[in-house]
């Protein structure tokens, strides 16, 4: 039987985030998930309805992924989605959820290692931690 | 406005483990504006509840609605199917919104899903400070505006206390000493002399220590005929 790959969702801002995300696959750069990109104008965007969502229908582990904090195109957006995934972290503490289960990164657009490896540490942390409830994933 | 904060997630679950259809219903007034029940926060514990089930393998139906004001009798009539549908309801409105489901439907389930605190106002964003306690007799128009019995921890009415040391509190050096406050902005008014007045000992009946408080405007109640012909447009 197949291994089982993990279930990763990356939310990427459409500046730094995405230009990483794709420079790594123009890079010829091989994941080893099924990573799902949700492609955001700004990590400021990504409210925290958006994570739990990801988690509900069946995320394993779920990422940001915006613009280093003081080269944000919008300034602060990073920031902002920084916070949220912080307020998240400690709702999921609350419910008996690793928290571990949820990362944010910032990346410049030129860093073409980024993206991978923010992949490769959800994707291991969702190895390690199985998946939510320990089903089979939907 | 009435600032309230979210229970913790696991006691919230606690208290609904029971049960197997659950409706959720938030308030977009006060509790929207502390983002502690409006519509978001809503969304976000009906989603963060159904993960924490999914995890135990558990099955629970949850179903989030939001009304305009849940203090008002007629907003939760707009969700009464939804409210009476399920097994237990609970209110992410302030402990009056959960009370008026309560009363409405005495004998279906309403827990609350937020610890009301406080009256307070915005500082920042984020940040929600208490300036007063409703204690039925406003006497700031003496004080500068500054109410001593919310922000002075021992509700002095006739200056600071002891305790008071470089303008801070002695209960929390965090809190500002109320009175140091009311000093600075008299002087600011060039009423200083206010200060020098006796307050006398304050009539605490028409607060909450006197009981359960009503207020009423008989002009705006309805007659008995007024009553019935409401009735039958509802």
């Amino acid at each position: 039987m197949a291994e089982r790959k993990p279930k990763v969702i990356g939310f990427c801002c459409e500046k730094h985030g995405m230009d990483a995300a794709v420079l790594s696959a123009r890079s010829g750069k091989q994941l080893d998930a099924s990573v799902r990109i949700v492609q955001v104008p700004c990590t400021g965007r990504v409210d925290g309805i958006h994570l739990l969502k990801a988690f509900e229908d069946g995320a394993d582990a779920v990422f940001v992924l915006g613009c280093l904090e003081k080269n944000c195109y919008y300034d602060t957006g990073s920031i902002e989605g920084r916070k949220r995934v912080g307020y998240v972290k400690q709702m999921l503490t609350e419910v008996g959820i690793e928290k571990e289960r949820l990362e944010m990164f910032n990346s410049a657009s030129s860093n073409a290692w980024a993206f991978p490896d923010a992949v490769s540490k959800m994707v291991d942390i969702a190895k390690k931690l199985g998946p939510i409830g320990g089903g089979e994933r939907q | 406005m009435i600032v309230a904060k979210r229970k913790p997630l696991n006691e919230i679950a606690e208290m609904l483990a029971p049960y197997k259809k659950v409706t959720v219903i938030g308030c977009r007034s006060c509790v929207a504006i502390c983002l502690a029940g409006g519509e978001k926060e809503v969304k976000m514990l009906v989603s963060a509840l159904k993960v924490k089930n999914k995890k135990e393998g558990k099955k629970q139906e949850f179903e989030g609605f939001v009304v305009e004001r849940q203090c008002e009798k007629e907003w939760i009539k707009e969700v009464e199917d939804k409210v009476l549908g399920s097994d237990v309801t609970l209110s992410m409105a302030c402990s009056l919104g959960a009370q008026t489901i309560g009363d409405m439907y005495p004998i279906h389930l309403t827990f609350p899903g937020l610890n009301t605190g406080i009256f307070g106002v915005p500082e920042e964003q984020g940040v929600w400070s208490e300036k007063c306690v409703g204690c039925g007799n406003c006497i700031i128009h003496t004080t500068g505006g500054i109410c001593p019995i919310s922000r002075c921890a021992k509700s002095m009415l006739n200056g600071p206390c002891g305790g008071s040391a470089n303008r801070k509190c002695e209960v929390n050096l965090e809190i500002d000493c109320a009175w140091a406050a009311i000093y600075d902005r008299l002087k600011i008014q060039n009423r200083l002399d206010l200060i020098e007045n006796v307050t006398p000992a304050k009539d605490w009946s028409t607060s909450h220590s006197g009981g359960r408080r009503t207020y009423v405007r008989e002009d705006a109640r309805l007659t008995p005929h007024q009553k019935k012909g409401k009735e039958a447009v509802q």
